[in-house]
This record gives C-alpha cells, sequence and structure tokens, in this order.
C-alpha cells in the first residue's frame, strides 16, 4: 500500500511546487515546446489582423447558436489530435515493448496515456462534437431563432472548454490519472493515488458536466416549446428527434456522474469512506453508479449520429426516410431501455446468475430497435436514387462497421461469453468499433453534410475522399488484429507483452493506427484547401444537396435570426414540402425581431470555476476562497443584468434579405 | 395564433409575420430540479448501501437527536409555508407583503441550518464525523447537501430580495420568484425523505 | 452436446488462418471455459444470421440504387409496409428471444459459484465429492495461493491436479483485480474487503497461462502467473516437495509480501497461518486491527442491546404511567378498608 506522499503545503501555493513541473520528461518537455510555438504563432496572427475585438464580441461572447456550435466543433477536432496522439503512442508502445524490451513508456507514463486517451476521446471529442451539432442544426431544423436560454448554452460551451483547459494543463503541470478512463475506487482513492492525476481527472468532468447538464435542460426546452407552427412532435426533423432523446438522457445521466465524481472527490479531499475498504466503504458502489451514467452515456453520443444518419441517407437518396414512426419509438425505446442495461459492464464483479441473465437480456433487447433503424435505412436506400456524395460514402461505410461491432456487442451481452471477454481486447475492439464506425463516422458524415450550411461553400472532395478510404481502412486493419488477440486472452491496458505470437497482430494494429493518422491529416488538408478555396465554390442557393428540412431554406450562412419570418409547417420533411408545392420567399414586409444579446459572463464565470477547480486539485486553499466567492459574485452579479435582449430593426432585416435575393437572382 | 398577411401571396401559407414562443424559463427550471432530484437519489441510494456499515461506531438509533430535529423539520415545514404566502402576495402585486413572507423564510431556512450545523458539530466534537464510518459519510453527504442547498437557496433568496426591491415585482421577478419557490419547496420534500429514511427509520431497530 | 462439437470445428476453418496464435479463449482446455467458448461460438453463429444478410443487402442496395443506374425503379414517395416492418422488427426480436432463453440457461449453469455438475461433457461428478478448495489473494502486484486443505502456499505459481473439481475463493488486498486462467474458466474480480467464487475444473495437463485482466495500477503488465495442470500424483509429490522447502507464511511474513512489489519470482511457503486467508478477506492480519465480521457483528448486537433497552424504557414508563394511573384509581372504599397498597390495574 502506498503511504501518502508528504508533501510541502503552503496557504498561497497548496502542493505546486517545481516538481510539479515534468522536466524529466522529455516527450513532455518538446510537446510543450510545439504547443507555446504553436500558441504564439495563433497569438500573433491574431494581434497582427487586430481579430483581438472580433474574437471577444462576436465569439467568445457570442450567444448565437450557430456561432456556438462552431466553437464545439474547433473544440472537438483539436481534442481529436490530443487524444489520437495519445493513441498513437499507446499502439507504438504495444509494438515494440516485447520481451526484454520495456518500450519507450514506462508504465507511470503509458498509464496516463491511456486513461487521458479514453476521457478526451470520450468527453472531450465526441461529446463537443455531438453537442457542436444538435446545437447549431436543431433551432434552424424547428424553425426557431435560437435556443430557448442562450446564455446557458455561451456558459455551457466555456465550461466544456474549461473542463479541457484542466485535462491539458495536466500534461505540464503535475499529470494526469492512472486508473482507466473511469478511475474505479480503490485504485483512484487517496491511498492508492495520492497524486494530482485523479483530482485534475475529478474536476475537469465536473466542471465539463455542469455544462452538459444545462445544454441538456436548454435543447429539451428549445425542442418543446420553440418549434414553428404547426410542427407536431411527429412531424419534426429525425434528427431533432434524437436530439430530443439524447438530452433527456443527458439529463437524467449526468447528475449521477456529478454525485458519484462528488463522492470520490470528498473520499479524497476530506477522508471519508463512500469507497474505502475499511471503516464501512463499498467500492462496488462506485462502479454500479458510474456505469448508470456510463451506459446512458454512448447513447447519448450515438443516437444524434443515428438522426444524421436519417439525414442524410433520405436527403441522398432522394427519398422520403422508411418508416418515420418506427424510427421515432425506436429511439424512444433506445432511450428507455439505455436505464436497464448498466450492469453489462462489470457480469464479471460476482453478482449472482439471476442478476446477470437479467441484464444480458436486457442488452440484447436493445439490439432490436437498433436494429430497426438500420434496417430502416436500408429500405430507404431501397428504391432511391443515391448520390455518392461524401456524407452518404461515409453512411454507408457506417452501416457495414456498424452491425460487425454491434453483433460483437450481443456476443459480450451473454455473461458466460463475457467471462472470458472482459477487459480483453476483443472488448476493446467492439467499443471502437461502433464509437468509430457509429459515431466517428457519423460526425465525418455530419460535417460534410452542414459545413455548406455553416460557410456557404462544400468540402474539398478529392482530400474528402482520401480522409474517408485511410479512416475505413485504417479502422480495420487496427482494430480487427485487437479481435484476434482478444480470443488469444489478451487483456487490456498492458504496456508490455511476453508472449512473440502477439508480435505481428501488434505491427497491422500500427500499420492500422498510421493509416488513421493519414485520414487525419487528410481532413486538415481538406478544411485547409476548402477554406482557400472557397470563393471558387460559393454556394448561394444555400441548399446544395437537395435538402428536405428546414434549415436548408435558410441562405448559407444563415443570418443572425435565421428566419426573417417564422415558418409554418404542415409536413414531415418541411422544406421538401415547400419546394414541392411551389412556396415562395417573401421579399418584403419585414418585421423588427427580437434578438438575445451578447454577453461575457459565461466566459468569465467558466474561467473562474476553471481556476477553483486547478486550486482545489493543488490544495492552494486561499486561492479556493477567493475563487468562489469570485464565482458566487459573478453569477450574482449576471443576475442583476435585466438587459439581456434587443431588436434588429426591420430595415436591417429588408437589407440582408435584399440582398440575399439578388445573390440568387444573379445565381438563376 | 399565427397571423397571416392580408395578401394571397403564396408564401403566406408557409410563414407567419410574428412569432413570440412560449417562455421556457419555468419547464427549464424544473427539468433542472429533476436533474437535482436525481442527485438526492444517488445519495440516498449510497445511504442505502452504506447506511448499516456502522465500523465500530454508534448508528444512528445512538446518535440521532430526534427532538431536535423534529424541531429542525418544523422550521423547514413552516418555511415552505411562509413562501407560500409571499408568492400569494406576489401574484397579489403586494411587493411589501411579499418581501416580508420571504424575509421570514430565509430566517427560518438559517434557524434550520444553524440547528443543523449544531448537530453537525456536536456529531464531530464527539469524534462521530464523516471519516468515522461508511454509515456516517453517507449521512453526512445526504443530509449535508441538503444543507447546502438550503444555504444557496438563502444567498438566492437575498439576491431576490434586492432584485425585487430594485425593480419590483416585474414579470421576469415573479418568473424568478416562482423558480425559487419550486426549488424550496423541493427541498422541503427531499427533507421529508431525509427525515423519514435517515431519522426515523434510523432509530426504529 | 454434440453438434456443438462439429459447428465449433465449422467456425474453426477459418480460423486455421490463425493457426499460428493460440486462440486459447477458444481452445481452452478446461471444461467450463470449453463451455463458455461454444457459447461465443453459437452467439456469434446466431448473430450472423442477421448481419451477413444485412452487410450484403446494404452493399446490394447501396450498387443497386446508385443515381448511374437509371433502370433501377425509383420510388421516392414510398416510405412505409407495415409487413416489412413486421419482419425487421419481428425477426430480430426472434432471435433474441432464442438467444435470451440460451442465455439464461447458460448464465445460471455457469454461475462461477455454481457448484460444478461435471468434470467434462462426457463424465459428470460423483455425488458428495467435494471441491479442492484453493484461496487466492490479489497484491500489488503479485499473486498469493493458499492451499488450505494441503498447508500450503505460493506466490506467482498454482498447481492442481487434473480432472479434480476446484473451487477458487478469491479476494484482494488493495484494489479491484480480476483473476483469470484463460484456459481453465472465465474471469472474476478480486475485491478486498470481499470474497468471490470461481468453481473450474482443468481436463489436460499442460501449463497455462494465468493472468488479472482489472487494470491495478503499475506493476499491472507484470502481473502474470503460470498455471500448471497436473496428475493427482504429480501434485502430491509437488505437495509434498513444498512441504519439505521449508519457509513460513505467517502473519508477519504476509505483512512483507503485501508490499508493492512487480514481476516477483515464484515462491513457495511449506507452512501458512490456517487463518490468515479469514484475516487477508476481514482486513485484520495487522496485529491489534480488528476483523471486519467480528466488527460488523458486534456493532449488530450492539444496535439490537440499545435497540431493547431503549424499548424497555419506553415499556418501563409505560408500566410506570399505568402504576401512576392505578394509583389514581384506589377507590376511597378501599381505602376506608385500610388496604396497605392500592390494587393495581394495570390497563393493558
Amino acid at each position: 500500500m502506498h503511504e501518502p506522499i508528504e508533501t510541502s503545503t503552503s496557504l498561497l501555493f497548496g502542493r505546486l511546487g517545481w516538481n510539479a513541473i515534468p522536466f524529466h520528461e522529455p516527450i513532455l518537455i518538446y510537446t510543450f515546446v510545439a504547443v507555446m510555438l504553436g500558441g504564439l504563432a495563433v497569438v500573433g496572427a491574431i494581434t497582427k489582423f487586430k481579430l483581438w475585438g472580433t474574437l471577444w464580441r462576436d465569439w467568445v461572447c457570442s450567444i448565437d447558436h450557430k456561432k456556438i456550435g462552431i466553437m464545439y466543433m474547433i473544440l472537438g477536432l483539436v481534442m481529436l489530435l490530443r487524444g489520437f496522439a495519445d493513441a498513437l503512442m499507446m499502439r507504438l508502445q504495444q509494438s515494440i515493448a516485447f520481451g526484454d524490451s520495456a518500450g519507450f513508456l514506462p508504465p507511470h507514463h503509458y498509464d496516463q496515456i491511456f486513461t487521458a486517451h479514453g476521457v478526451i476521446m470520450i468527453f472531450f471529442v465526441a461529446m463537443p462534437l455531438v453537442t457542436g451539432f444538435m446545437n447549431y442544426v436543431v433551432p434552424l431544423q424547428i424553425g426557431a431563432r435560437d435556443v430557448a436560454f442562450p446564455f446557458l448554452n455561451n456558459f455551457s460551451f466555456w465550461m466544456t472548454t474549461m473542463g479541457a483547459v484542466l485535462v491539458m494543463a495536466s500534461l505540464f503541470v503535475g499529470e494526469f490519472a492512472r486508473t482507466g478512463w473511469l478511475a474505479y475506487p480503490p485504485l483512484s482513492g487517496i491511498l492508492a493515488s495520492p497524486d494530482v492525476g485523479v483530482d485534475y481527472y475529478i474536476w475537469s468532468l465536473q466542471i465539463a458536466g455542469v455544462g452538459t447538464l444545462l445544454s441538456g435542460i436548454n435543447l429539451i426546452v428549445t425542442i418543446v416549446k420553440m418549434r414553428a407552427p404547426g410542427m407536431d412532435l411527429m412531424k419534426m426533423p429525425v434528427f431533432t428527434w434524437t436530439a430530443l432523446c439524447t438530452n433527456i438522457l443527458i439529463v437524467a445521466a449526468f447528475p449521477v456522474l456529478t454525485a458519484v465524481l462528488g463522492m470520490l472527490g470528498l473520499d479524497r479531499l476530506f477522508h471519508t469512506n463512500f469507497f474505502t475498504n475499511d471503516l464501512g466503504g463499498n467500492a462496488m458502489m462506485y462502479v454500479n453508479l458510474i456505469w448508470i451514467w456510463g451506459h446512458p452515456e454512448v447513447y447519448i453520443l450515438v443516437l444524434p449520429v443515428f438522426g444524421i444518419f436519417s439525414e442524410v441517407v433520405s436527403t441522398f437518396s432522394s427519398k422520403r426516410l422508411f418508416g418515420y414512426t418506427s424510427m421515432v419509438y425506436a429511439t424512444m425505446v433506445i432511450t428507455i431501455l439505455s436505464y436497464l442495461v448498466w450492469l453489462h459492464h462489470f457480469f464479471t464483479m460476482g453478482s449472482g446468475a439471476s442478476v446477470n441473465s437479467f441484464f444480458g437480456i436486457t442488452t440484447m433487447i436493445i439490439s432490436i430497435p437498433t436494429g430497426a433503424k438500420i434496417f430502416n435505412w436500408l429500405f430507404t436506400m431501397y428504391h432511391g436514387r443515391i448520390r455518392y456524395e461524401l456524407p452518404m460514402m461515409w453512411t454507408v461505410a457506417f452501416m457495414v462497421t456498424f452491425v460487425i461491432g454491434g453483433m460483437t456487442g450481443v456476443m459480450l451481452a451473454v455473461p458466460p461469453a463475457d467471462f472470458v471477454l472482459h477487459n480483453s481486447l476483443f472488448l476493446i475492439a467492439h467499443f471502437h468499433n461502433v464509437i468509430i464506425g457509429g459515431v466517428l463516422f457519423g460526425l465525418f458524415a455530419g460535417i460534410n453534410y452542414w459545413w455548406p450550411k455553416a460557410f456557404g461553400y462544400k468540402l474539398n472532395v478529392f482530400w474528402g475522399k482520401i480522409s474517408f478510404w485511410c479512416w475505413v481502412v485504417g479502422f480495420y486493419l487496427a482494430f480487427m488484429p485487437l479481435y484476434v488477440m482478444g480470443f488469444m486472452g489478451v487483456t487490456r491496458r498492458m504496456n508490455h507483452f511476453e508472449d512473440p505470437n502477439l508480435w505481428i497482430w501488434q505491427q497491422i494494429a500500427l500499420v492500422g493506427a498510421l493509416t488513421v493518422a493519414c485520414g487525419i491529416g487528410a481532413m486538415l488538408m481538406q478544411f485547409y484547401v476548402s477554406v482557400r478555396d472557397r470563393k471558387k465554390n460559393l454556394d448561394v442557393t444555400g441548399d446544395p444537396w437537395g435538402g428536405r428540412t428546414l434549415e436548408w431554406s435558410t441562405s448559407s450562412p444563415p443570418p443572425d435570426y435565421n428566419f426573417a419570418f417564422t415558418p409554418m409547417v404542415h409536413d414531415n420533411d418541411t422544406w421538401a414540402d415547400m419546394k414541392k408545392n411551389g412556396y415562395q420567399r417573401p421579399l418584403r414586409d419585414f418585421v423588427a425581431i427580437h434578438m438575445p444579446k451578447n454577453t461575457g459572463a459565461g466566459f468569465i464565470i467558466a474561467a473562474i470555476s476553471a481556476v477553483l477547480g486547478f486550486a482545489i486539485i493543488w490544495h492552494m486553499w486561499l486561492l479556493t476562497g477567493v475563487a468562489f466567492v469570485a464565482m458566487m459574485a459573478a453569477i450574482i452579479i449576471h443576475t442583476f443584468n435585466y438587459k439581456r435582449d434587443y431588436y434588429i430593426p426591420a430595415d436591417e432585416v429588408t437589407a440582408v434579405e435584399e440582398k440575399r435575393t439578388k445573390l440568387l437572382e444573379a445565381h438563376a | 395564433m399565427p397571423e397571416m398577411t392580408a395578401t394571397t401571396d403564396l408564401s403566406s401559407r408557409y410563414y407567419v409575420r410574428e412569432h413570440h414562443p412560449e417562455n421556457g424559463t419555468l419547464l427549464g427550471f424544473w427539468i433542472y430540479l429533476m436533474s437535482d432530484c436525481l442527485i438526492f437519489a444517488c445519495l440516498f441510494a449510497t445511504y442505502a448501501v452504506l447506511g448499516r456499515n456502522f465500523a465500530g461506531a454508534p448508528s444512528g438509533a445512538e446518535l440521532f437527536d430526534l427532538p431536535l430535529v423534529a424541531l429542525n423539520t418544523a422550521f423547514l415545514l413552516l418555511s415552505s409555508i411562509t413562501y407560500g404566502f409571499g408568492m400569494l402576495s406576489a401574484y397579489a402585486k403586494k411587493q411589501r407583503a411579499a418581501i416580508g413572507w420571504l424575509v421570514l423564510t430565509g430566517l427560518l431556512g438559517a434557524a434550520f441550518l444553524f440547528l443543523e450545523l449544531y448537530e453537525f458539530s456536536h456529531l464531530i466534537h464527539e469524534g462521530y464525523g464523516p471519516q468515522r464510518s461508511g454509515f456516517l459519510t453517507a449521512f453526512f453527504a445526504l443530509v449535508g447537501t441538503h444543507g447546502l442547498h438550503v444555504t444557496f437557496g438563502i444567498v438566492w433568496l437575498v439576491t431576490l430580495l434586492f432584485q425585487v426591491g430594485k425593480h419590483g415585482l416585474t414579470p421576469e421577478n415573479i418568473r424568478r420568484l416562482s423558480c425559487l419557490s419550486m426549488f424550496w419547496h423541493f427541498l422541503d420534500v427531499v427533507w421529508i425523505g431525509v427525515f423519514t429514511f435517515v431519522y426515523l427509520m434510523g432509530v426504529l431497530p | 452436446m454434440k453438434y456443438m462439437k462439429h459447428c465449433r470445428g465449422l467456425l474453426l476453418l477459418p480460423l486455421l488462418l490463425l493457426a499460428g496464435c493460440n486462440t486459447v479463449v477458444l481452445n481452452p482446455s478446461g471444461d467450463v471455459a470449453r463451455q463458455q467458448a461454444d457459447l461465443v461460438i453459437v452467439a456469434t453463429l446466431l448473430m450472423l444470421l442477421i448481419v451477413v444478410p444485412v452487410i450484403i443487402l446494404t452493399l446490394l442496395f447501396a450498387y443497386r440504387y446508385r443515381k448511374g443506374n437509371t433502370q433501377a425503379k425509383y420510388n421516392p414517395d414510398w416510405d412505409h409496409s407495415t409487413k416489412l416492418e413486421l419482419v425487421i422488427w419481428g425477426v430480430p426480436l426472434l432471435l433474441i428471444i432464442v438467444l435470451g432463453a440460451i442465455t439464461w440457461i447458460s448464465t445460471h449453469l455457469l454461475d462461477p459459484y455454481r457448484p460444478l455438475q461435471r468434470i467434462d461433457e462426457k463424465r459428470t461428478i460423483a455425488a458428495g465429492t467435494q471441491p479442492m478448495i484453493v484461496e487466492v489473494v490479489a497484491l500489488d502486484w503479485k499473486w498469493l495461493f493458499i492451499y488450505p486443505e494441503q498447508g500450503i502456499a505460493t506466490v506467482n505459481e498454482l498447481v492442481t491436479p487434473i480432472d479434480r473439481p476446484l473451487k477458487f475463493k478469491i479476494s484482494a488486498s488493495t484494489v479491484m483485480n480480476a483473476f483469470y486462467i484463460p484456459s481453465l474458466a472465465g474471469m472474476i474480480y478480486a475485491m478486498p474487503g470481499m470474497e468471490t467464487q470461481l468453481n473450474a475444473v482443468m481436463n489436460k495437463v499442460g501449463v497455462y497461462d494465468g493472468l488479472s485482466t482489472n487494470y491495478s495500477g503499475a506493476g499491472f503488465s507484470g502481473m502474470r502467473f503460470k498455471y500448471h495442470g497436473v496428475t493427482q500424483e504429480d501434485f502430491d509429490a509437488y505437495v509434498a516437495k513444498t512441504k519439505a522447502g521449508g519457509g513460513a507464511l505467517t502473519r508477519a511474513a504476509y505483512l512483507q509480501l503485501e508490499k508493492p512489489s512487480e514481476r516477483e519470482p515464484v515462491r513457495r511457503y511449506a507452512d501458512v497461518d490456517h487463518d490468515l486467508y479469514d484475516a487477508i478477506v476481514n482486513r485484520c492480519v495487522t496485529p491489534g486491527s480488528v476483523c471486519m465480521s467480528e466488527q460488523m457483528h458486534h456493532d449488530m448486537q450492539r444496535v439490537q442491546i440499545d435497540a431493547a433497552a431503549k424499548a424497555q424504557q419506553a415499556k418501563a414508563g409505560e408500566t410506570n404511567m399505568a402504576k401512576l394511573e392505578a394509583e389514581v384509581c384506589v377507590t376511597p372504599a378501599e381505602q376506608a378498608k385500610g388496604a396497605a397498597q392500592p390494587t393495581i390495574s394495570m390497563k393493558k
């Protein structure tokens, strides 16, 4: 048992000292230098082009759901680079650490990397990207001008970002957790992990978690209260349906994460006995609570992506989505069932046969509505006229890849089968199969699909196709060997191997990871080339794909107010219906539009909470007190702001709309 | 109701001239409250699991001072009643009466907190703080989280007193008072759960 | 079941490609693991019934209904078919019902806590046979095995006779681990302050890998051991040799062993404290510490006594109250009679 490390603590600096900076880790020093240089370049460019004012006023303070959506996407894509760097390092280590070679990452470092990889990919890549899409698209799809609580939306984004900032800070000041991405006690308790790593984990997730929870409330109220007239629930686009169910899941799951991380934090900070071995704690309680959150979390990731696929398949097959009602009910069933399966993550904890079978069977039942969705997409393609633009390519790749992952999931759902596969590389392959093949492919489909709406020009197809093929081939190369190694009895989180038979499979997996790296590089290239050539590829219509839902009725990008007049809805696939029935875009008699005001309060409160988190992590009690008081003060001061809205004058609306009229006429 | 333009312009079938979506604050706050309820549910569940892990330290029956808790409960329940009267005054636009009832609510809430802190400090002084056993951890966490919520409620209440004093009983302030009202009654309901499952059932054999 | 063997054989055909690698999970040597491997295969086959047609249909539709193929029928408004929905929901439902039934039965039959019914598919266990007990403790970062019936203990080496039912009682010293010998049976968590159990039997002589499958800290990757399945004679010889080899696993020796270390070489103890394992599970190896089971027992007793005392007090209070009332009930007539004691009539 580790003795708690006695470090000197001062009121001002807590346990923070010069030894917190990892001078002895060359990889980290080089990374820090690179980040500093890159950061200086960015700061220099912003200064040179005098963009600080715009950056603050129009982006940091923006409560516009479109800008916030874009910022979420930037956060997710930047963190993808960090999370993937972690993955590459893991693949490299596992491909060379055989027999006498200890590889280049000692356990102390490797164990932080696999923990950070999981935490970053789930919380700071997948969640922001999914949230970004819901933020950008849902208000447009329901004919609204913004979300229900625009300030909270901005605040949510900055809280998520501050969580990411704390995780990144752990790279250079102190260290990250060495517990795996869910930090089970007693390993994550104060006795086995006395260092700051788990504290960084707890506080970055608590801060980001508040952001996500508020975002969940925001989007539910938006969808319930702000739909355009005529849009009954069963006339909503499927993406909005999946967004609604996702946000219900968020509201019903994230509080559990808050509670259980709070308990772990109390155990570590105040030596309480929630999860200790002695004095009456119960570590199994943590496992249950964290997975009661954890399983709905993966459905939070995948449901919006199912929505994206529904939109993409029907748009690019030029056909109505097959089985709309069935899709909606399937989504609702998945939402409810996702609360009845959590124990399948720890069949091997010894719960007894009846409990295990119950959860195994509920897990299998969830595959039925999921399968129904796949069939519905299939039959949307059937008798359609499919155009293989990039979003559709990603969709077909998803349909093939995801069912394999789903299959391996049902295999794992049989408890005695799980007894031989739990925590093995087979499990790793399974969840990467569904997360990459499902969530990530869907996010890429969505990026290529809605980019023209957000920016006014399509993404470059050549580089997009390279990225696509590298990702698909790379994924199979990287993860099929892991299924094999799972059958060879290899477990996860190993930093060293003895069995030379594994060597070839690790090499194939490494090649796969490098191929995926090329895919990411190609995607970055795609962004660069598209931005560079944007003027040549301007889409003036606002509807480059022949879309079927309301977001395609606006200009690209939409004006601040989204719709000069709120649409009136008569049918599903509202925009397709409008186009079919010869609607005419209103040209005059515009009115003043009521809009919310930008504010910096969200950023400020979030930044203070990051300072508060940092202070608690390092036991800097004076700073903790000050930051807490400052945060309360900032919140209270913000509530004294009663002037949160303004009107866009009718003239301005007229000017914007006339400009668009002229563009459309010139194009026609 | 959508206000259609007078023209027979086809586009009027697809557009409304002015649309003011319903205010979603109360619904949003209610959903937040349900998420808070879930946090309490986790704490109750943890109490159920750890509630018999005494680790050699006393049980609830040996520690709880039921008369004190009864007084506490009375204060909190009373404070909900006074808040109710405060809301009635607010709806009737009687600003001074509303503020008066709210002040009374805050004082009763503060009295509740004072007694609770007294109970806690007494337990800790005897060596039965949250570090002593799983049962005590769960007890302090559940009751303490409730107390923290009451504290934030009082801070919010004081803030609102200033805001009502400054702006009056505007629709925005009525909305804020309604949200705090939901919050306050919710804490009352949670306390009834605490009182029943922790104190009463803890004392029964 | 006999056909299982054939099915397994058929599926193993593509696995011939993997012949070079030891897919031990699908080819184990212990009966329990074998039944679990069969389940993996059955589940795979059932799922392939859906997955293969879906993949084929996906690629088929993707190709056939591409925009360039003007010969394919284009029906842009066809979006519903009740018959198709019935198939879409019904077929997976039927499959899941089958798999669900298999799951319920197999989960109960292969429950690690359940005593074994058979040595392998051909031989059942004679009634009244007691399994051999092995106590397992996951330490940082090595495995301790205590053989209570033989009175020996080993570190990072497990030896048992083949064809003999085994009952593992598993715990841990500090953090969660998982005990797994792929060739023998499924895995089960090893948790401090708690005991899990695993019933298994090895059918083939050999040397097998054992490991921890729940990440437990810096030394996790080295937390491996060799499991030797040997004949009964060889096992007896092993026990005798160990007993002759000296070394005693006393409480003091255990406390030394418990200290964190990685990649420990094999160690054998000729003698082991008979209640050491119980002390480990109850977290009272250190002299002077209270055993959890004892603590819980005392706590329950104390709570009951306290409750009884309070109840008695309350009842005594009632008795006193009744006495008071009875005293009040003395009639003047009785007083006149000069009764020394008032008649006490209890209300209850």
